[in-house]
């Protein structure tokens, strides 16, 4: 257990210092959020009735854009100076690694979302959002995000180990994250449209495949990083 | 062939030779079949025969993406260059077969529901499907060495073939009726001469797949082989 959950806080907590000081990453995402958001109240009409129905979709659209951005950094900041290498050769559990990795990225996507979502809601003047049910919508944004991040760190690693690792992850994550993102965006507008208990199928699969893309992740990390 | 030991026999078996003829043989008899023995059906007419193959290309795409994983899983616990291969080759003919699939349907689609193409579950999934392995051929056309290579290539054909049956079960709960049930529970009934075609031309194409992958294989390796003789002349010149 040592040899897992250590490397991990400290793989977290490394991530975490860096961004503290850089602000580089959690800035651009929030960054291209806000012009995500600019972009759709052009495209849309924001006083139309029609907006209420795209609301649950443009928000997974902002997490899964601004998602990429950080993942696709995740990787790359520790092919510098091949600390990769450095990260392989300590003797700990790789798995250690990769959740360390998942957890940093969840982190920053959270509070990436923590912002805009929020904005989101507040300059489509939305007020669907009652106190009965922003406990359900956090529990659909995080579970949705939770699997986004699962396979998303995996596939940045796999990635990462080419040259044109900007291109490649969004064409392997994109299609293997669509039952999560499927789920994440019916549950999220019938929260909105027809109450909590419409919901229940969508959050059972989001935890299915929450649960097989981290296990999935923690088997199959070893041989994404021994290259 | 000298330095090939590690990727087994070049040349086809006699019993491949056959098999080529046999599928050969196979083929013509199902085109027969399809398009002369079977009476063409009252609602749909003509279109209708398409069915016979767009249901054998779906069995087949699905049939390679299961072997992809299977040989995937192989290579990471054996390491033995062949079966990457064949789990290249496979991912290949996979996506060959999605696409005639993908190409038939919305022919087929066209005359029976009046549209190109609907955002059906099956459909759906199936455009997912072709994507993900799509992105696994990418992988294996990286630069870099193939150790590498087949080791990422199959950590991702192993999650993407997690990922099928969710896409499928996920987007099942979509209610949609559109897609005929043809055969098992609720299924319309098959007049006899069809269902024998169409079990037919599924089990042709399946033999198909078997010759198509042998023969994928050959080429890989004889490409191999090239490079390898490539690289030992250059050695020599240099030196």
């Amino acid at each position: 257990m040592n040899t897992l959950f250590r490397p991990a806080l400290a793989v977290f907590q490394k991530d975490l210092m860096t961004e503290l000081k850089s602000k580089q990453m959690v800035t651009t995402m929030l960054i291209f959020a806000g012009l995500v958001i600019v972009t759709f109240s052009f495209a849309f009409d924001p006083t139309s009735e029609a907006v209420r129905v795209l609301i649950p979709g443009m928000i997974w659209v902002i997490t899964i854009f601004s998602g990429i951005l950080g993942l696709n950094r995740s990787f790359l900041s520790e092919k510098q100076n091949d600390q990769l290498h450095g990260m392989m050769t300590a003797p700990v559990d790789p798995s250690g690694i990769f959740l360390g990795k998942f957890l940093a990225n969840l982190c920053f996507v959270l509070i990436v979302q923590g912002f805009s979502i929020p904005v989101l809601f507040l300059l489509f003047d939305y007020s669907e959002l009652t106190l009965a049910t922003s406990g359900w919508f956090i529990l659909i944004v995080f579970l949705g995000t939770f699997g986004f991040i699962a396979a998303g760190t995996l596939l940045a690693a796999l990635s990462s180990h080419s040259k044109s690792s900007e291109m490649l992850l969004p064409v392997l994550l994109f299609p293997l994250v669509m039952p999560v993102l499927i789920a994440a965006v019916q549950a999220t507008s019938l929260l909105f449209s027809e109450g909590p208990a419409a919901i229940m199928s969508w959050l059972q699969l989001m935890t299915v495949y929450n649960v097989i893309f981290f296990f999935a992740g923690f088997l199959l990390f070893d041989y994404v990083l021994e290259v | 062939m000298k330095g090939m030991e590690d990727l087994g026999r070049m040349s086809p078996t006699s019993f491949q030779r056959w098999f080529f003829l046999f599928t050969a043989v196979m083929l013509l008899i199902a085109i027969y079949m399809v398009f002369i023995w079977t009476p063409i059906e009252r609602n749909m007419g003509v279109v209708q025969k398409i069915f016979y193959f767009h249901v054998a290309s779906a069995w087949n795409a699905f049939f390679a993406f299961f072997i992809v994983a299977v040989f995937s899983i192989l290579f990471l616990v054996t390491k033995k260059r062949v079966y990457e291969l064949m789990a290249g080759v496979s991912a290949e003919i996979g996506v060959m077969f999605t696409a005639i699939v993908l190409t038939t349907g919305p022919i087929w689609a066209r005359s029976a529901w009046n549209t190109w193409w609907t955002w059906e579950p099956r459909l759906t999934t199936t455009l997912i499907l072709l994507f993900m392995y799509i992105g696994y051929i990418m992988i294996r056309n990286l630069e870099m060495e193939w150790q590498r290579k087949a080791r990422l290539a199959s950590v991702f054909g192993i999650i993407s073939f997690i990922n099928v049956p969710i896409v499928y079960m996920s987007i099942r709960w979509w209610e949609s009726n559109l897609h005929p049930v043809v055969v098992g529970e609720g299924g319309g009934g098959l007049e006899t001469a069809m269902l024998i075609t169409l079990i037919f031309s599924v089990f042709t194409f399946t033999c198909l797949f078997f010759v198509l992958l042998q023969r994928g294989l050959q080429v890989e390796k004889l490409r191999l082989m090239v490079s390898r003789i490539k690289a030992k002349k250059q050695e020599q010149m240099i030196s």
